[in-house]
């Protein structure tokens, strides 16, 4: 019988300046989905005080020569103006937002506060038995914080997706 | 001059200025504003089809003819869904087309009123561009930007969706040129260091070819004088795609045929054999490599192509270049200047034991027609003619390809990337339009005829001297080799039952009808068909389980082709059966 086989895949955050049409963003996730490819997470938001210029973000993983294919492939599309692949760029950031929503009381409470404390998480909204933190920082904190808080009381997480620069003075 | 014009008649007059001279297209609720801007405008000829795939295909017809955008309207919801099997065709063959769609008023947008379709959203995935127009102030640059998208870079077909009420409403017209936004610049020239490494490749090559595809015919008439330029001073021996059939002369002696899954012997063992594939406006199709592994293994390759995402989509190459055919081919011609080109004789004198196999040989039959010969004979009897030849898609499409031959672009209008069937009759249509004193054929097999049959009152109602040469084998002939091939004869529905007889169908449209039932009958046959001034069906009973040969099985490399006479009937393995 035939089995589909797998292909060895590497990570990319792709930074995509595209015009702020109408239908853009769905131009960009179709294009994913309609070649086969994936979608770790995707933000954007209008980059110019004219808001003509929106810059999408997008985690996705693949084979090389696919995450080559991508890049390609979105800088075929007429309002995409510039896609950068910050992976193959070097070094960069890459920032997260989170709002963790735990609840509890007692030691598990003061347990929470005091790991938040040290993820630098800041308390945004407060009862006697809950409370919403907002952390930012590189996915992987933001995955150990969540990781942390599901012993003491995880209610509910919502995660922005990265968005990524890269370092240095000058644009990429 | 500055005036106020409803949006219809904004289209309109940007059409005009576009110098749009037919537009294919159907009526309905969703553009009765467009239609009635159109009433009586001698400017502008509207081809009035009998379906929206009609309109679509000859639309294609036309821009492949002449190298001019087609351009189609069709209402909203089913209008513009019919259309959608030609936007995507023309998507893939990289035709370029503007298609405009009516779309319910805005205010009823999403409310799943009647006739809506989410055009937008069906089309996105197989045009080069789309836009929804909300604004009448908005068309005449959007439009302006449809044609600029559509004729340059890669070409291809760009929709315009504008509801109803934008029709109505007004706006300022400006007259003047058609504006141009700077944002679409494709890159067309390859760098300096780009050209002289082609260069070097070309001249230290021993074993070189120049395997060529339809973005050369994209690329203009040019194109392929510089394809032939090139070819005279390098002595590369030439083969190409489906799609770029023309392109080169059929009847050069370093002609090779046409490559891939029904591509000759030696066109396919060259590419095996090659020491350098210089790519020219082709995209290394599946049909083209076969088993990607086994492709090309110990060559060198160059790939010229105006797309990026075409580069290195399926094979890696050495050298990418990516700009315009013509004018990537007039750099290198010019830094080549006169360079000699290592001798090939030894190289060509290998192809020659590979031309020895006649690999497009096929039986004679004392009892019937072989489509082959048909084919032979029609090549032969139009040739004085040059004729414009379309097809429809399966066997008779491939033996079209195989022995028809080309010697110019533009000339060859068939459906390659989408392979739809029922292209060629509206494409045939279209193309008459273009070309009014050309001979246009288009080669047909029985079942895809009856895909846009309809097509037949189009040319009736223009006065179309339309040619339709069916090869009746009375099977979906290309269903049934590959059934044989690969799953022991079962003859799953590809038997042609209960078709019509296409010579009272040809007389019930008001075209002549002719029968060849018989190898005496087909020269005078195709005489008749040619000498008659109107549109005539040749309904051309041919042998009935002849197949399509040489071919590649699916899955295998281009060294393990099946000749004909060689034993295949059978089965394959899974990985073969997934592949197509």
């Amino acid at each position: 019988m035939m089995k589909i086989k797998h292909e060895a895949e590497e990570r990319h955050v792709l930074a995509v300046t595209v015009d702020n049409e109408a239908g853009i963003l769905a131009k960009i996730a179709g294009l994913f989905t309609a070649r086969g490819y994936n979608i770790d997470s995707l933000t954007v938001a209008d980059i110019t005080e004219n808001h003509s210029v929106s810059r999408i973000t997008i985690v996705t993983h693949g084979p090389p020569a696919q995450i080559d294919q991508i890049h390609a492939q979105l800088e075929r599309l007429v309002p995409v103006h510039k896609v950068i692949d910050l992976t193959e760029l070097g070094p960069h950031v890459e920032r997260e937002l989170a709002l963790i929503k735990v609840a509890g009381t007692g030691e598990k409470r003061v347990e929470a506060l005091r790991v938040a404390e040290i993820f630098r998480a800041r308390p945004v909204d407060t009862t006697t038995e809950s409370f919403i933190f907002e952390l930012t920082g590189a996915p992987d904190k933001i995955d150990s914080f969540v990781a942390l808080m599901r012993d003491l009381g995880l209610v509910e997480v919502g995660r922005t997706g990265i968005v990524g620069m890269i370092r240095g003075a000058s644009e990429a | 001059m500055s005036e106020e014009r409803s949006g219809a008649n904004i289209l309109v007059e940007s059409l005009v200025r576009q110098g749009v001279e037919f537009v294919f297209g159907y009526p309905g609720g969703a553009v009765l504003p467009i239609y009635d801007a159109l009433f009586g405008d001698k400017r502008i000829h509207h081809i009035l089809v009998r379906h929206e795939a009609g309109a679509a295909h000859a639309a294609e017809g036309y821009a492949r003819s002449t190298g001019k955008p087609g351009v189609v309207l069709v209402t909203s919801g089913p209008g513009a869904t019919n259309a959608v099997t030609g936007v995507a065709d023309a998507f893939l063959d990289s035709i370029p087309l503007v298609v405009i769609t009516g779309q319910v008023a805005t205010a009823l947008i999403g409310s799943d009123a009647f006739q809506e379709a989410d055009t937008i959203g069906i089309s996105r995935h197989c045009t080069k561009h789309n836009y929804l127009v909300r604004d009448p102030a908005d068309l005449a640059a959007t439009i302006d930007e449809a044609f600029q998208i559509a004729t340059t870079g890669r070409p291809g077909p760009v929709l315009i969706d504008i509801p109803k009420d934008v029709q109505v409403a007004s706006a300022i017209w400006h007259d003047g040129p058609p504006q141009r936004r700077d944002r679409y610049a494709p890159r067309t020239q390859g760098s300096a260091d780009e050209i002289a490494r082609a260069v070097e490749m070309i001249a230290a090559a021993r074993a070189p070819v120049l395997y060529t595809g339809g973005g050369v015919i994209n690329s203009g008439p040019r194109a392929s004088e510089l394809l032939r330029e090139l070819q005279a001073k390098t002595g590369a021996p030439v083969t190409s795609t489906l799609m770029g059939l023309g392109a080169f002369p059929a009847d050069s002696a370093d002609w090779l045929g046409m490559l891939g899954m029904h591509g000759t012997y030696e066109a396919n063992m060259a590419m095996n054999q090659a020491d350098l594939i210089v790519c020219v406006g082709a995209r290394f199709d599946d049909r083209v490599t076969g088993r990607l592994d086994a492709f090309a293994p110990n060559s060198q390759k160059i790939h010229i192509d105006i797309d990026r995402s075409s580069i290195n989509k399926t094979v890696p190459v050495d050298l990418p270049i990516v700009g315009d055919c013509a004018t990537v081919l007039e750099q290198i011609l010019d830094l080549w200047d006169n360079r000699k080109p290592r001798d090939l004789a030894a190289w060509k004198a290998r192809i020659d034991t590979w031309r020895e196999r006649e690999s497009l040989y096929f039986p004679r039959s004392p009892q019937a027609i072989m489509p082959q010969l048909a084919i032979q004979r029609l090549f032969e009897l139009t040739r004085d003619r040059d004729p414009i030849i379309s097809t429809e898609v399966g066997q008779h499409q491939m033996w079209a390809a195989q022995h028809f031959h080309f010697f110019a672009p533009n000339r060859w209008l068939t459906s390659g990337g989408l392979g739809t069937m029922g292209y060629g009759l509206p494409a045939a249509i279209g193309a008459q339009l273009g070309h009014p004193d050309d001979l246009v054929i288009d080669i047909a097999g029985d079942a895809s005829i009856q895909m846009n049959i309809q097509e037949l009152g189009t040319a009736t109602q223009y006065r179309l001297p339309v040619k339709v040469f069916i090869l009746n084998n009375e099977w979906m002939g290309m269903v049934r080799q590959w059934q044989e091939l690969t799953y022991e004869s079962r003859y799953s529905q590809s038997y042609s039952d209960s078709l019509p007889d296409f010579v009272k169908l040809a007389e019930a449209y008001g075209w002549k009808g002719i029968r060849i039932e018989d190898e005496s009958q087909l020269d005078a046959g195709i005489r008749a068909m040619i000498d008659h001034p109107g549109p005539v069906i040749v309904d051309c009973l041919v042998h009935k389980e002849s197949n399509c040969y040489p071919m590649i099985p699916s899955g295998a490399a281009h060294t393990d082709m099946i000749l004909y006479g060689d034993t295949v009937a059978g089965t394959m393995d899974d990985e073969a059966k997934a592949l197509v």
